[in-house]
């Protein structure tokens, strides 16, 4: 293993911080135990090690190597600038209170360490300790914008070299804040992961393309992230509906635009693309109960999504308007949210101290409305169709960010027979994230992919492991891992394809209202299909 | 020179609350942020026990929200007394600060004793007499050797394990040493003093009782015994007056951290008070430079969260 010693190393060394090999780290539960069997990192091809500094295994941003002194000169002018906007109430009033806690009060302590599915797959690797990238801003901050004693504060040289890493090392952290839950004293390394992400991406125009040209600058240009204008959404969806009748047994329709309704509902477009399933049963459940809803194919508001949540405060509010806009132009009572983790925690919460006046139309968690639907015995339910193990991944924006953690446990008790539901360990407000988070599922440049699936990811690997652990481990005996998040999915799908746990173990994944689906007594039995896809 | 514990001393109450008031303006004058809250949120009354929220309710907007004074009383004081999410994230440093923490919170409760101790003597002599004032006594000795000693102990815990664990210490910097080193010398004295010249607290009692009276009278002492009880006075009025202006003001900044940010739950429903100061934050102009924003100082919020994407 290679890992900082320091802070100095930060910006003088040269080359890559850490390297993490196979060895380092903690085997994986059977029959998954064998470390030489496993998957490796690939190396980056020796032409992004020549075009882009390199901090670690991988290159998530991209950032060329400045060509000139003056381009040094101009990459470090910019951050500093950024920097010092952070703590400026006009340019950051979204976040600052929260900042500055976090750059006043660490005792440096470490308490946050263990808490963090990066640090603890890396084989406690320097790099990634949570407080590491949070310590780097801590003393930018205290030495250029406070111009405070470094010997009080420590030190640490600003250079392009410490630029870059800082902005590739923001890109080690998915946003998750279980760290954060461990900090005696509040602070919030995964803030301030986001903070330097901001100074990137609003002041030098530097992100991951995946979450910012491909995402939210093309969701707000073409209306969805997966590239689809309004006319292929409608479409898509109209295929999903027939193939969703054919499926189930009854016809499903779903409505588009209806002025007056008592429901926007805002699915994440990938779902559309990914999991039509999702969207069916969705529309399938929805009319059954005889709810007044629509989706809208306004601008924007037929993909649920904001990446801004995880890089730009700005992105964030531009999609946000386009959200709330769209249920504002339909006049509808509530504005319901599916399965997509990101795009709950961006409207209903972090939304809240934005939106005003007629744009301020309550949101509410898909599960929770779909939990009544059931609870109201609309829907029939034989359980009984479920009857394979299944277990819960808990999307860290709905329940540590919302605490949104008893619909989904209620929702699965009506579904599947008793003594086939395992909760991992742990879960709820305590989960693991699935290693997707914070942009990371939708990231795959150079090796990118596989870094996330060896270190954030495959805790989440572990947990479900652990969590099937009574159970034979193969093909015959499949189980199901229920992840009520797109973005979730997403990743636990690139897992089990990464480790080959569908072949190997058995290992299936999709969402909730599938489940639901699959236990409707007026629906054709076999909605979930266990085709790997 | 018989005057200098009486002059450290009040400036040192000076500056300490002068700090604090400032840090806590500090801290409620900055700006709303954007809700950043962290489950579980402790007076979310019959979920908290889980880490639920009033967002696991149908329509929650139309209900009465349940918060519970009780649920918030019942995490921070375990928290604030016996550092519990220390204890089971951070055993083997809880083991350290724990006693440090617990030994600063026994000193307090010393001197707060001997002031009310001071101010009664003072306004009703007979209050305080017999068994009570031995009582009294007590645990005056009893929380200040107890507190001086496990802070003591605590802070040199807390040093050897910074300087002997490389993550630690590599996170570390002289201020960080300097401010254990700090504790440890000026407990380290007044603990030598509590043994050498005033086990029964006689000296440091008729200090506080002169201060919180006003009474500037010198302290009844000579040579070594003189020296001691007036350099500890002068070295804890120091303390007192450092902390608050460093990172250790975090006892202050816990309390915004829970409510201002992690237990922030309160929604901003429509026609609510928050709507008008969230269209005054919107309102303002921005500056941030990047291509896709080009704040300039000339768009506010709104413009560039309502400006056109480009076709």
């Amino acid at each position: 293993m290679k890992e900082p010693t320091g802070f100095k190393d930060f910006s003088r060394a040269v080359g890559p911080l850490a390297h993490v090999e196979i060895t380092d780290q903690v085997p994986l539960p059977p029959p998954f135990d064998k470390l030489e069997a496993e998957p490796q990192v690939k190396p980056l091809s020796d032409k992004a090690r020549e075009k882009y500094e390199v901090l670690d295994d991988t290159i998530a941003v991209s950032i060329p190597k400045p060509a000139t002194p003056a381009d040094e000169e101009r990459l470090v002018a910019t951050f500093l600038s950024g920097l010092r906007k952070l703590f400026e109430p006009n340019n950051n009033w979204t976040f600052l209170q929260p900042l500055l806690m976090s750059m006043e009060h660490c005792a440096k302590c470490h308490t946050c360490s263990e808490a963090c599915p990066v640090f603890m797959e890396s084989g406690e690797n320097e790099l990634y300790r949570p407080a590491y990238r949070s310590e780097v801003i801590r003393r930018l901050y205290y030495k250029y914008v406070k111009q405070a004693s470094t010997l009080v504060h420590g030190d640490i040289d600003l250079n392009w070299r410490t630029v870059s890493r800082l902005i590739e090392l923001a890109y080690r952290c998915n946003l998750c804040r279980r760290c954060a839950q461990t900090c005696p004293i509040g602070v919030d390394n995964a803030l301030l992961a986001r903070e330097i992400r901001k100074i990137a991406s609003q002041e030098m125009g530097i992100a991951p393309k995946e979450i910012h040209t491909t995402g939210s600058v093309l969701q707000q240009k073409v209306g969805s992230s997966t590239g689809m204008n309004s006319l292929v959404v409608k479409d898509n969806v109209d295929f999903i509906d027939e193939d969703t009748s054919e499926k189930i047994g009854f016809e499903v329709k779903t409505p588009w635009d209806v002025e007056g309704a008592d429901i926007l509902l805002l699915h994440n477009a990938g779902e559309i693309m990914a999991w039509p399933e999702n969207v069916g049963a969705f529309a399938a459940i929805f009319n059954k109960a005889g709810l007044s809803w629509t989706l809208s194919s306004e601008l924007a508001a037929y993909d649920g999504i904001n990446y801004g949540v995880w890089y730009d405060d700005v992105q964030y509010a531009r999609t946000l308007i386009l959200h709330a806009k769209a249920a504002a132009k339909l006049k509808v009572k509530k504005v319901v949210i599916g399965e997509c983790g990101h795009a709950n925690k961006a409207y209903s919460v972090i939304a809240d101290k934005v939106l005003t006046g007629d744009l301020n139309i309550p949101r509410e968690n898909g599960m929770v409305l779909l939990l009544d639907i059931l609870k109201s015995g609309k829907i029939k339910l034989d359980p009984s169709r479920n009857d394979f193990p299944v277990t819960l991944h808990d999307p860290c924006n709905l329940v540590r960010l919302m605490g949104i953690v008893q619909p989904q446990r209620e929702i699965l008790k009506l579904i599947v027979p008793p003594g086939r539901f395992r909760e991992m360990e742990p879960h709820g407000v305590h989960n693991f994230c699935c290693g997707g988070g914070s942009g990371f599922a939708i990231m795959s440049g150079h090796n990118f992919g596989d870094w996330r699936h060896h270190f954030p990811g495959r805790r989440k690997f572990r947990q479900i492991l652990e969590a099937f652990g009574n159970e034979p481990m193969d093909k015959e005996h499949p189980k199901y891992v229920c992840a009520p998040c797109s973005n979730c999915k997403g990743q636990i799908r690139d897992i089990i394809s990464y480790y080959n746990a569908w072949e190997t173990a058995g290992i299936h994944y999709g969402g909730l209202i599938e489940l639901v689906i699959n236990a409707m007594v007026d629906a054709k039995p076999g909605y979930v299909d266990w085709e790997w896809h | 020179m018989a005057l200098l514990p009486y002059v450290v001393a009040y400036a040192a109450l000076g500056v300490f609350a002068v700090a604090i008031v400032a840090r806590i303006f500090f801290w409620l004058r900055l700006p709303m942020h954007l809700r950043w809250e962290l489950y579980p949120v402790a007076h979310e009354a019959s979920k908290a026990h889980y880490g639920g929220s009033y967002l696991e309710e149908l329509d929650w907007w139309k209900k009465p929200r349940e918060k519970s004074l009780v649920g918030e009383l019942k995490m921070m004081v375990p928290e604030i007394l016996l550092l519990v999410a220390l204890r089971e994230h951070n055993p083997k440093l809880w083991l350290r600060s724990f006693p440090f923490h617990f030994g600063l919170y026994l000193v307090i409760a010393c001197t707060v004793l001997m002031m009310v101790g001071g101010v009664s003597n003072a306004l009703l002599p007979s209050l305080l007499s017999g068994d009570l004032a031995r009582l009294w006594q007590w645990a005056v000795v009893a929380c200040g050797a107890t507190g001086l000693t496990l802070g003591l102990l605590g802070a040199i815990g807390l040093l050897l394990r910074r300087l002997t664990t490389p993550a630690l210490r590599s996170f570390s910097s002289a201020g960080d040493y300097f401010n254990l080193l700090f504790f440890i010398v000026t407990f380290g004295l007044a603990l030598i003093t509590f043994v050498v010249v005033d086990r029964d607290f006689a000296q440091a009692s008729l200090l506080v009782h002169n201060l919180v009276t006003f009474d500037l009278a010198a302290l009844p002492a000579s040579g070594a015994s003189q020296l001691l009880p007036q350099v500890t006075a002068a070295l804890l009025g120091v303390l007192v007056a450092y902390i608050p202006l460093t990172h250790m003001s975090h006892f202050i900044g816990k309390y915004f951290a829970y409510h201002a940010i992690r237990w922030n739950d309160a929604p901003n429903l429509r026609g609510g008070p928050e709507e008008p100061v969230i269209a005054g934050l919107l309102a303002q102009k921005i500056t941030w430079a990047a291509p896709h924003i080009k704040g300039g100082g000339t768009k506010s919020w709104v413009d560039a969260a309502t400006e056109e994407a480009p076709k």
